[in-house]
């Protein structure tokens, strides 16, 4: 509850401070072309967009990656697979994304390419370890009391997961929200065409026109991503939560 | 019911984990696999459900060869309780049990009715906690649904691995109390994996004792402390095979039943007066109901007027189905000399003591051992 009064306060803060910069009278005349309340509205909409459809793809390709290499037959990939992702998260995101330039192109695909990449390691990772993380004493007396092996992963094994599968889903959003600043970089859109402008031009309310509406957005995502997981979550994995 | 026939088990790396292992347990017996860590017990009860599979030798279920029944539906007519409990955190403990019933494809409606009635035959208040989640529940709570959950669709079979280890003593002797009892009622044919010898002799109808993959001894509790058939049983057995040997004697066989006792509100000359006619110097009190209540010796009659107000209110018992060494060890912990046998309802039924128990213990090592 204290939390959520934080979030929102903090979130009100962000965009409150947005609005105060925006309206500035010396902030609209001062710099060679201000950007409007309009330009940061549509610029937090691209952005929004790039993240949704780089998550999606990430999502669809990731957990059921990091669930792939917990099967018996697959297994020994899992090291190969789930270390290779990691490694690719230690390449800087900006290095990750002007690659990206050269190989594909300037232009929105490239941004979302870069972006789908960088924030697949926190979803398979997560995937992977939800799966693998499970007593075996509870698949065990599954297996034992006659589940198949279908039974055993839709009953048993996804809904034991899912709460650490959706973490990584979080975790990756909220990442892939601060990278998409960069995705200017390369011909995307979205914020980062503000805050960089900001930087280039050293306007620091500038940078901060650009750079509040971001942090605003990784917020309001989080916030719904961790709701959207505790519905997801059986009361019964709470409840252990609560008492540990 | 279940036959072992040289049924065998070499892994792929060559290590063989049991070797050529052959019994039988008839219909309602409860078999109990002994035996040191390693020794192959578990991997035994295993390839019964298939969990691990065989390598040799075959084992007949109903007189079917086990591998070639369907793996899914032989592991659903066999219940499964293990000692990790293994409850399905992210489900209730209604949900936890109906696992089998709901695989089998039982109406919902049914599938509640039996987790309540299954609920209520291991000791749990069904109402109060069929909708918690295992994770609500303690330790011994979690024990009982998870036997619950083995009896779950009313398999004939029963498998059991250590499904009282994870517990505290006390709660470990009350659930083995009461699961004897419930077995007495449901007869199933169990096999029951143990390392301790204790629990072996207390529960088992037969013990099959394993070393090294192999079977040792495949023998009734009495036979294999009296008459073992080689070292290495008498070895594991134990020095203190007298002392274990309690642990075959229940309260009822040997207790003493015609006592003294005297009324709380009776008073203390009246007491006096019936030590001295029965020449002994102490007395048991009760109410007016028959309910235990204490005791009385002779040199407190002098204190008050009144039995009530002299008398040493005790509330240690012991019931007619407590195995010997569990109300020796009672008497020894609480350093009383006799302790009051009641029923459920706390009326006296009668009265052990550390005589009883010597006599009891020499009778019985006599007599098996001339057997």
């Amino acid at each position: 509850m204290r939390r959520r009064v934080i979030l929102i306060g903090l979130l009100m803060l962000l965009v409150g401070l947005t609005i105060w910069i925006t309206n500035l009278e010396w902030i609209k005349e001062g710099v060679y072309k201000p950007f409007t309340w309009g330009d940061i509205m549509s610029a937090t909409i691209s952005h929004l967009e790039m993240v949704v459809i780089a998550e999606l793809i990430a999502i669809s390709i990731g957990v059921p990656l990091g669930i792939l290499v917990t099967r018996p037959g697959l297994r020994r990939l899992a090291t190969p697979v789930v270390g290779g992702v990691g490694v690719g998260q230690t390449i800087p995101s900006l290095a990750v994304i002007a690659i990206m330039a050269p190989l594909l192109g300037f232009g929105l695909n490239s941004a979302i390419v870069a972006l789908f990449i960088y924030g697949l390691l926190p979803i398979v990772r997560n995937s992977y370890a939800g799966i693998n993380n499970i007593d075996s004493a509870i698949v065990e007396a599954a297996r034992g009391m006659g589940m198949t092996r279908g039974q055993i992963a839709r009953k048993i094994e996804l809904p034991l997961a899912l709460p650490v599968i959706m973490t990584g889903i979080r975790i990756s959003t909220v990442i892939t929200v601060g990278t998409a600043e960069l995705a200017v970089l390369v011909g995307g859109k979205g914020l980062g065409l503000i805050t960089l402008t900001g930087v280039f031009s050293m306007q620091p309310l500038t940078i901060l026109q650009g750079a509040a509406p971001t942090a605003a957005l990784a917020i309001t995502l989080g916030f719904i991503l961790e709701r959207i997981e505790n519905s997801m979550t059986s009361r019964g994995l709470k409840v252990k939560a609560a008492m540990a | 019911m279940i036959k072992l026939d040289l049924v065998t088990k070499v892994y792929p790396d060559g290590t063989e984990a049991v070797k050529e292992v052959s019994f039988e347990v008839e219909a309602g017996e409860l078999c109990v696999l002994l035996g040191p860590s390693g020794c192959g017990k578990t991997t035994t009860m295993k390839m019964i459900n298939r969990l691990i599979p065989i390598t040799g030798g075959k084992i007949y279920i109903n007189g079917g060869d086990s591998t070639k029944m369907n793996e899914n539906e032989l592991r659903r007519n066999i219940g499964y309780a293990i000692q990790d409990i293994g409850l399905f955190p992210h489900m209730t403990v209604g949900q936890n049990i109906g696992t089998v019933p709901s695989l089998k494809g039982w109406p919902k409606a049914e599938r509640n009715k039996r987790a309540e009635e299954l609920l209520e035959l291991v000791g749990m208040n069904s109402g109060e906690f069929i909708d918690k989640y295992p994770s609500e529940l303690s330790g011994g709570q979690c024990q009982r649904v998870g036997v619950a959950r083995a009896l779950g669709a009313d398999p004939p079979i029963l498998l059991m691995d250590e499904p009282f280890g994870a517990i505290d003593p006390i709660t470990r002797v009350r659930l083995q109390d009461e699961f004897l009892k419930i077995q007495q009622d449901i007869k199933k044919t169990i096999i029951f994996v143990t390392h301790d010898i204790y629990e072996a002799i207390k529960m088992g109808d037969k013990v099959a004792l394993m070393k090294e993959g192999q079977l040792v001894q495949y023998d009734t509790p009495a036979n294999l402390l009296y008459r073992p058939k080689n070292e290495f049983v008498e070895d594991f057995v134990g020095a203190d095979r007298a002392l274990k040997g309690l642990q075959l004697i229940r309260v009822k066989e040997v207790m003493t039943s015609s006592l003294p006792t005297v009324k709380a509100d009776e008073k203390a000359e009246a007491a006096r007066e019936r030590m001295e006619q029965e020449g002994i110097d102490w007395l048991v009190v009760v109410n007016d109901d028959g309910k235990f209540l204490g005791w009385v010796g002779k040199a407190e009659l002098g204190k008050g007027e009144l039995v009530k107000e002299v008398m040493n209110s005790s509330a240690i018992t012991v019931t007619v189905n407590t195995v010997l060494n569990e109300a020796l060890s009672l008497m020894l912990s609480s350093g009383a000399n006799n302790l009051p046998v009641v029923s459920k309802d706390n009326r006296l039924q009668g009265v052990l003591s550390f005589d009883i128990i010597r006599k009891a213990l020499t009778e019985v090592s006599q007599r098996r051992q001339s057997e």
